[in-house]
């Protein structure tokens, strides 16, 4: 039986970078394959080739045992090819229905394409309200449009891109049963993702990129996670140095009693929201996206003070009606999740971007005019420490790569040596090596007795790096938990919204390395 | 051979001032090869228009007085542009602003000082500001699109300057006309150079232009203006106000476009009239855009377009062109600049030709999918 | 008031009210793609000259009402290619545009200013014409006609037609119909067309209808108020067909006044009052700004350049 899909010497170039080179392997009928790599490695680049959204510069692309030319996403669906996009390619302002019907090229009318709906999510277990609008839907939910619109086409390859990334453990689990199933009735699926776990857990075979090459095959099922993620890096891991245990502090920062209204048109409100940290201390926001987590954020920097109520102290101080500057002179930094527009100006050079959040403390500017020079020594200074690779303090920020412009900024806050850091998504879309760097800065930001508040999507992250966590759900904030004494399933049913019994566990000691 | 367009890792420098060369360029040749087509003397018309008032020493005096109010209004206006501020409204605000300096002179036509012309500028400053804040309250209080509001109020001055030519500031030795009395000389913008056209006007739309060079550069409101501009959710990060930006563009553009019109009133009119409207606020709109929305770029493409209006005016007597052929040409002067503006992000490369590679040496997420993000 | 006068105040209101409904009705279908274009004052006065020089060479109107959607639209290529193809700010394409216009079709109407043409006829017989209800309902241009069908034809479109649903999903969000496999561009290019087109519809009535004759700036800013009036109406049709003919009673209480010769209110003041009356709306309307932040296609303005 010939391959359902086989690459082979897949060439992609951008200027200044070769996202592919060379890429060859192939994925059998009925078998669910992974294909393992880095932010960067030149997996979207892959799949999107695949799936017709780009074209290769070099190679081929077989299904079935036919060479096949894909020059668009239609002809990728015609060869029964579909795609569940990590991002999802989904349209907030319309119907789940109008959505499905989007994605299929010959839909039936809007009343026989209901019924089909309901029967693939009968088929499979899933539950969706055809007729509700995107925008007031969980992001598990909006994940499920993407599959029964995959689903619809009666695809004989499906191709997921990363997506559990934004799922709680619970919709993890469903979601694989539901891949099972396919793979059972036929289905080849290739899964991108670089959580390992999850691919030792449903794959039974591997393809590992690293810098857009092939690096390795394995069966996921043989190898141990820490063989999987060398493979991927490649190089050994290195363990994060730990905390010295115990060396907690005063309370430096508090928020209580805080609620405020959401962005519109399709914010999520905070609701009576009440946390701590002391000096040494690293408190964990867990949650699925979309559950307040940049609102919180905004809220706590200062960047929206309309609608808020309740309190914001740091080190005992009321700063909840200073400004964005204010709060930064007292002693608070933070850092947003989205770094092209909001952490950093990308047309703008690294020394300008220096003077958006360290002017009030590095002096940067004066009497209203700005110190160029200043500017440019402490971006070169934020740039050495952090071992940023850039051309130098002149180059752009947009002409970064990820990780380095998210080096760049967390370095920019952490050498002005605040109080308290509060940061969202620390490492998301960042290679492991800029990531595992980027997560020893703040270990070693709190080891000098500042506190830190991270919000991140990624448990894995929070459970490595906190002392204590909590989950946003829906803009409420669960008891804090001891990180050292959590149980994942019941993080993960917090993350869903199942608010059960409490088991108090707040304020544990802190974790034993 | 087909070209395509790459993207490039950086944008152009070079390209950035090179992109407003080629659009002169292009419109010298395409204006040419159009207005024979549609059977003028198209080559004699450009070189009427752009060449000759160049050749002529005795036009650049009527060039840099063209070139005044272009700089003042369009240097206000690029600090709106740069901010993501469209005010559209300069030529409401240059006439609400000459009408506010005219107010002042009709009530000291018979006094005398040296204060009077200082408080028309004051008078037209204020003026030009004062008409500007409407749309900027609009925009900043109930979110009213700034582009139509600002708009709108253009045809409103243009009726206040119609009603009050027609009626209550008509002057009564005039014979009916429509316009008012002249100004006096205390109320007349004096001439730097004696026995040429060359008013006060020229120097200060020079040292604005370099004002606001050293504004937008080197302080921090300017670079406040800057981020709010490339981006809103950075300057909130930042700790800068959008709405505080907002004013500062409209009170900026409004006040310079009022200072323009004082001018304009007190010297080449000398009083004011219902024709005293020329396009100037929009003009200054291309000559903001063709200046790059940088003072000292704006300096130069003011002349560019102050040679549309002398130029424009000999062509129709020497080659019996339109006066709405100036517009044309404007227009042409602008979309040629949007259009190749492309090439200070993309290059030019043939079809087929490798894209400059470097082994994916360092992760590139964020580059892997050139301009989609955008 | 008369009867006779309640007929001709109401024909008036219809008759102000259908350019800016058609330019409205092109302009909403642009911008429900993602795209201002902000160059409907141009294309207007460029399908008006347009218009008149071909109806009075052919003698033909119709023909000339033709002729001014095919030149509108022709234009709004220019604009389409420069935003669309070389992803130019559209906001400054669009002014350029306007100016563009405004000057070629001066240009081109010198020679025409202060001639009259054939108008363009009704569709009923004249004898109709005496009683005041038929009147009212038949005895408008058939451009009165032909823009109520485009309202029921771009509401049919947009709400019920696959087509209007993937122009929808362009607008929403480009990346997203990018990825799925639709052609962004492609679909921007056509709404582009039929904005053009409609505002070159617009233009001629204006010089075949209204006025008819060709003058300088005939239009007047009614091409931004058609602008305005898609704001207003939230980017409906339905809305946008009551907001039209709000601005059409706006504008014939400004002719019939100054007809009658009120002394009351200055000639210049009721010439304002359109312009005033937009702001106002825009004002009004803007009071619930979270409604209409909804209502706005996500991508409005924003320029989209699909990776190679």
């Amino acid at each position: 039986m010939p391959a359902r899909l086989e690459l082979s010497g897949i060439t992609k170039r951008f200027p200044g970078v070769v996202a592919n080179e060379n890429v060859s392997f192939s994925v059998q009928p009925g078998t669910i394959h992974a294909l393992l790599g880095e932010n960067g490695a030149g997996k979207s680049t892959l799949v999107k080739i695949i799936y017709g959204v780009q074209r290769a510069d070099e190679g081929t692309v077989s299904i079935d045992g036919r060479v096949v030319d894909i020059g668009s996403p239609k002809a990728a669906r015609a060869l029964g090819v579909a795609m569940v996009f990590q991002h999802f390619s989904l349209f907030e302002a319309m119907t789940v229905l109008e959505n499905i019907a989007l994605g299929m090229d010959d839909p039936p009318p809007a009343g026989a394409l209901e019924a089909e709906v309901r029967r693939v999510l009968d088929t499979y277990g899933l539950s969706l309200d055809p007729h509700r609008d995107v925008h007031t839907l969980s992001v598990g939910e909006r994940q499920r449009i993407e599959i029964v619109r995959a689903l619809l086409q009666k695809p004989k390859l499906l191709i997921m891109d990363e997506p559990t990334s934004v799922l709680t453990p619970q919709e993890v689990e469903q979601l694989f049963g539901t891949l099972r199933q396919l793979a059972d009735s036929g289905c080849s699926i290739l899964y991108i993702s670089h959580k390992l776990n999850e691919i030792k857990a449903l794959c039974a075979s591997a393809t590992i990129l690293r810098g857009g090459k092939v690096v390795g095959r394995c069966d996921p099922r043989a190898e141990t996670a820490r063989s999987m993620a060398e493979l991927m890096i490649g190089g050994s891991l290195k363990d994060l140095s730990n905390k010295e245990a115990c060396t907690y502090g005063p309370e430096r920062f508090a928020v209580s009693r805080l609620s405020a209204p959401g962005e519109p048109p399709f914010g999520t409100s905070l609701k009576d929201i009440s946390f701590s940290v002391r000096s040494g201390e690293i408190f964990g926001i867990a949650g699925v996206a979309g559950n307040g987590q940049n609102e919180l954020l905004a809220v706590i920097s200062g960047e929206r003070r309309e609608g808020v109520s309740g309190e914001i102290r740091l080190e005992g101080r009321p700063i909840e009606r200073l400004s964005v500057s204010d709060r930064r002179r007292a002693g608070l930094a933070s850092v947003p999740e989205e770094r092209n527009g909001h952490a950093a100006v990308p047309g703008m050079t690294l020394t300008e971007n220096a003077l958006l959040s360290a002017r009030a403390k590095k002096g940067l500017a004066a009497k209203g005019i700005l110190r160029f020079g200043a500017a440019k020594e402490y971006a070169s200074a934020v740039i050495k420490a952090f071992g940023v690779k850039a051309t130098g303090p002149g180059a752009t920020a947009g002409s970064l790569s990820g990780g380095n412009l998210q080096k760049f900024i967390m370095g920019r806050e952490i050498c002005q040596e605040p109080a308290v850091l509060v940061v969202s998504q620390p490492t998301w879309g960042v290679d492991a090596g800029a990531a595992s760097f980027i997560r020893q800065s703040m270990i070693d930001l709190v080891a000098k007795g500042a506190a830190i508040v991270v919000v991140s999507q990624d448990l894995d992250e929070l459970l490595e790096l906190c002392d204590r966590l909590a989950v946003l759900n829906e803009g409420r904030l669960s008891e804090p938990m001891a990180v050292q004494t959590i149980s994942v399933e019941r993080v993960g049913l917090l993350m869903g919204g199942v608010h059960g019994a409490h088991d108090a566990d707040a304020d544990a000691a802190p974790r034993a390395a | 051979m087909v070209l395509v367009l790459q993207p490039r890792r950086e944008p152009s420098k070079a390209m950035v001032w090179a992109a407003p060369v080629i659009a002169v360029l292009a419109t010298l040749v395409v204006g040419a090869l159009l207005f024979t087509a549609l059977g003028y003397d198209g080559f004699g018309a450009v070189n009427a228009i752009f060449i000759q008032p160049l050749l002529n020493s005795n036009r650049w005096q009527d060039l840099l007085v063209k070139a005044a109010p272009l700089t003042l209004i369009a240097t206000g206006l690029a600090v709106g542009f740069r901010a993501n501020v469209w005010n559209i409204g300069a030529e409401g605000q240059y006439v609400f602003g000459a009408l506010a300096a005219t107010g002042v002179a009709l009530v000291t036509l018979d006094m005398q000082g040296l204060w009077i012309l200082p408080a028309m500028v004051v008078a037209g400053v204020i003026g030009g500001m004062a008409y500007a804040s409407v749309p900027a309250f609009l925009r900043v209080r109930l979110g009213v699109n700034e582009i139509l509001s600002s708009l709108m109020l253009n045809y409103v001055a243009v009726q206040l300057l119609f009603y009050l030519m027609r009626g209550p500031w008509r002057d009564p030795m005039g014979f009916g006309f429509p316009q008012t009395a002249m100004f006096s000389l205390d109320q007349t913008l004096p001439r730097v150079i004696p026995g040429t056209l060359i008013h006060l006007g020229v120097p200060v739309a020079l040292a604005a232009a370099l004002t606001m060079w050293f504004l937008m550069a080197r302080t921090l409101a300017g670079f406040q203006v800057r981020v709010v501009g490339a981006a809103p959710n950075a300057a909130r990060f930042a700790g800068f106000r959008e709405t505080r930006v907002v004013w500062m563009a409209f009170l900026i553009g409004g006040g310079l476009a009022g200072m323009a019109g004082t001018f304009e009133a007190s010297g080449p009119f000398g009083q004011m009239v219902p024709t005293f409207p020329v396009g100037y606020g929009f003009t200054a709109i291309i000559v903001a855009f063709l200046g790059r929305l940088h003072p000292l770029g704006i300096v130069a493409a003011a002349l560019v377009l102050a040679l549309t209006y002398v130029g424009g005016e000999s062509a129709q007597t020497t080659v019996g062109l339109p006066a709405a052929a100036v517009g044309v040409f404007q227009a042409m002067l602008l979309f040629f600049l949007l259009g190749s503006d492309i090439l200070v992000r993309y290059r030019l490369v043939r079809k087929g030709a490798q894209p400059k590679a470097a082994p994916a040496a360092a992760p590139a997420s964020t580059r892997a999918v050139p301009g989609a993000a955008e | 008031m008369t009867p006779e006068l309640a007929v001709s105040i109401l024909m008036a209101v219809v008759a102000t009210s259908t350019p800016l409904l058609l330019a409205a009705l092109g302009e909403l279908v642009v911008e429900k793609a993602g795209v201002l274009n902000l160059g409907v004052e141009g294309m207007m006065l460029i399908g008006a000259v347009t218009a008149f020089i071909v109806a009075s060479a052919t003698g033909v109107p119709s023909l000339g009402v033709l002729a001014a959607a095919g030149a509108a639209a022709l234009s709004s290529m220019v604009f389409g290619y420069l935003t669309l193809t070389l992803t130019a700010n559209q906001v400054a394409t669009g002014l350029a545009l306007t100016i563009f216009g405004t000057g070629v079709s001066a240009l081109l109407g010198a020679s025409f200013v202060g001639i009259t043409t054939g108008t363009l006829g009704l569709v009923f017989p004249a004898g109709l014409a005496s009683d005041p209800i038929l009147r009212v309902l038949f005895g408008h241009s058939p451009l009165v006609y032909f823009s109520l069908l485009m309202t029921l034809a771009v509401w049919w479109f947009l709400k019920k037609s696959r087509a209007g649903l993937i122009l929808r999903a362009v607008g929403e969000s480009d990346s997203s119909a990018h990825s799925i496999g639709y052609r962004v561009i492609g679909v921007r290019y056509l709404a582009v067309l039929f904005g053009g087109a409609m505002a070159g519809i617009a233009g001629s009535y204006y010089s075949l209808v209204l006025t008819p004759m060709w003058a300088e700036r005939l239009t007047a800013g009614r091409g931004w108020i058609a602008i305005a009036l898609v704001v207003f109406a939230a980017w409906r049709p339905g809305r946008l067909l009551l907001g039209a003919y709000l601005f059409g009673a706006v504008i014939t209480f400004e002719l019939q006044a100054k007809a009658a010769g009120w002394s009351f209110l200055a000639p210049e003041v009721l010439t304002s009052l359109p312009y005033l009356a937009t702001i106002l709306v825009l004002a009004l309307i803007s009071s619930r700004r979270a409604s209409a932040r909804l209502a706005a296609p996500a991508c409005l303005g924003k320029p989209f350049r699909a990776s190679a």
